[in-house]
């Protein structure tokens, strides 16, 4: 066990450092020079030198590689060339509002995704299967950001019970909940398909499996089957797919972040991008990328928690 | 007829509809869709404009075909070269093995950690953004993707009979791959490759919805919706019709993918009997 968490965690941090080196490849190196990514092809020689000195762009590649790395390691991603602030004052910032948004949307995806699909296996072949796999493949075929709009266009242009976009901060906490209403909605709606499907043929597959037949043979009641021996069993590839799908709600947020208007990392980036900020989208890409990776890690460590056959293997 | 002929067939419809009205709107569609005419925009549908004119009078179903001609080149650009650069990286690794192939799938691995948005936002920041710039995004997911699934199917091959009978014979790696491997996993890859059809137009519609896709005049519907979203209030249907279209194409795509998977794979079709 101890063996395969420290081997784990070394996987783990070397992706770390490979994507850091990726970002940091395609972000600085690729284009060729930075100063002419930020000040655009108009710019004069002089400017771009001036830049240059003031960022420190003159300096050898690696050495500018590990001042980063060692500034983000103490927190510290610079200045933004745009706001004129440190880059993790702005993440500081806006973190809150990205954080909540996805964790909102793994809940609603989860609670969603597991009961849609516990609900088809148990009516297996029925009525009830039939119209959740039909709803659940429509689902993934959905863009998340045109359900956010038809959301919007229902409950805010039509019924006007929800606002269409923007958020009023942390300080009207009912508003606020209320502004996360419509995007939580948008996000869970469209990740929790793929959870339905999953849950669904994991449940049917351990269904057929000989201690529930005989767990049943037992005189035991149907629901109590299901949470005693179908569930806790069927949780392995459910796991699974929840720690994908933390990658798929992270990269969702910076989209419907962007439909709903709402001020967090995701339209940080964004606005980062139009404003040639390049060392904040460099930031937020790491922080992002690190995200899913960290997600992924989480997620095979709880894989041995969980199961029961590999907990005995590698106790 | 089983459920899943059922889909088997809706999908294979919708994809060949789809087809079929991109073919036709190189040849033909009912107005230019660039042309502008903002004495008649905002108009509902009606017999000259069946779904009516957008907010610069341009003809809303025009745009819709010209789109879909866009949607089906990225799909098929990027998950062509995505494709064959991660069957080829998977190839090698399963006739390699050893080393070769470790390398090879921890790289994979690391690609996994770059979503196609998180990959076409570091090359707008680069680059700026532009159609290209998404069709790479796309590509790059879909390599690691097939060095897998290419990996392990080719690894199966790699231990029949016939194929050791041909090593024992002094044939090559690269011959046998060519001749033994490649054939019989062929077969994976399409159906994995239509799945991703559907991954990579929903893709390009969010990349083109977000501006780091398809540039204006370039019809999209995902820059259709873009467009559309300003003017909800407006004129709502035109955020209806792109987004339909967007999941005729995914859902055409997913259905033919899933029924040619379990038609390729018997195992499926007896565990689910």
């Amino acid at each position: 066990m101890q063996v395969f968490l420290l081997r784990r965690t070394f996987g783990f941090l070397l992706t770390i450092v490979a994507i850091s080196v990726i970002v940091f490849l395609v972000m600085n190196v690729l284009p060729g020079d930075p100063a002419v990514t930020i000040l655009g092809i108009d710019s004069t020689e002089d400017a771009r030198a001036a830049l240059r000195a003031s960022l420190g762009l003159d300096r050898p590649m690696w050495l500018r590689y590990f001042d980063w790395v060692w500034g983000a390691v103490r927190g510290d991603f610079g200045t933004s060339y745009f706001f004129r602030v440190p880059v993790s004052e702005l993440i500081v910032e806006r973190l809150p509002l990205t954080l909540s948004l996805a964790a909102f949307g793994t809940l609603a995806t989860v609670l969603l995704g597991i009961t849609l699909g516990v609900i088809a296996a148990a009516n297996h072949g029925k009525i009830g299967d039939w119209a959740i796999m039909l709803l659940s493949q429509l689902g993934i075929a959905v863009p998340a950001f045109w359900l956010s709009i038809l959301l919007v266009l229902l409950f805010a242009v039509k019924l006007r019970w929800l606002p269409p976009g923007g958020f009023p901060g942390w300080d009207e906490p009912w508003l606020a909940l209320k502004s996360l209403i419509l995007p939580t909605t948008a996000l869970a709606l469209v990740q929790s398909a793929v959870l339905a499907r999953v849950t669904r043929s994991s449940a049917l597959e351990v269904m057929r499996l000989d201690f529930v037949r005989t767990a049943r043979a037992t005189g035991m009641t149907r629901g109590r089957i299901l949470r005693r021996h179908i569930l806790p069993n069927a949780l392995v590839p459910i796991v699974t797919i929840v720690g994908m799908q933390v990658a798929g709600v992270v990269t969702g947020t910076i989209v419907i972040e962007n439909v709903f208007y709402l001020p967090g990392l995701g339209r940080l980036v964004f606005q980062s991008i139009s404003n040639r900020d390049l060392f904040t989208v460099q930031a937020l890409v790491v922080l992002f990328a690190a995200i899913v990776v960290t997600a992924n890690f989480l997620v095979d460590i709880a894989y041995v928690l969980i199961d029961p056959r590999l907990k005995g293997r590698l106790a | 007829m089983t459920m899943r002929a059922i889909n088997l067939r809706i999908g294979a419809a919708l994809v060949l509809a789809l087809t079929a009205i991109a073919i036709l709107s190189l040849l033909w569609t009912p107005y230019d869709h660039t042309l502008l005419a903002v004495t008649q925009k905002f108009r509902g549908p009606t017999a000259a404009h069946w779904l009516g004119t957008d907010q610069l009078g341009r003809d809303v179903v025009s745009l819709l075909m010209a789109a879909s001609v866009n949607s089906l080149t990225v799909a098929f650009v990027a998950v062509g070269v995505g494709g064959t650069l991660g069957t080829l990286l998977g190839l090698t690794a399963s006739a390699f093995g050893g080393w070769v192939e470790t390398a090879i799938m921890r790289l994979a691995d690391l690609g996994f950690a770059f979503p196609a948005l998180l990959f076409a936002i570091m090359m707008a920041a680069a680059f700026g953004p532009s159609l290209g710039n998404a069709i790479l995004a796309i590509a790059f997911i879909n390599v690691p993707i097939f060095a897998r699934v290419a990996r392990g199917a080719a690894n199966q091959i790699w231990t029949r009979d016939y194929v050791l009978a041909g090593r024992a014979a002094g044939v090559g790696r690269l011959g046998l791959t060519l001749d033994h491997v490649l054939p019989n996993i062929l077969s994976v890859l399409i159906v994995q490759a239509t799945i991703e059809f559907a991954v990579a137009i929903l893709a390009e519609a969010a990349l083109s919805y977000l501006g780091l896709g398809a540039q204006p005049p370039t019809p999209s519907w995902g820059r259709m919706l873009n467009e559309a979203q300003t003017l909800m209030y407006l004129a709502p249907q035109l955020a209806i019709y792109p987004g339909l279209c967007i999941i005729a194409a995914v859902l055409g795509f997913g259905l033919l993918g899933d029924g040619l998977r379990d038609i390729s794979d018997p195992r499926l079709t007896r565990a689910r009997a």
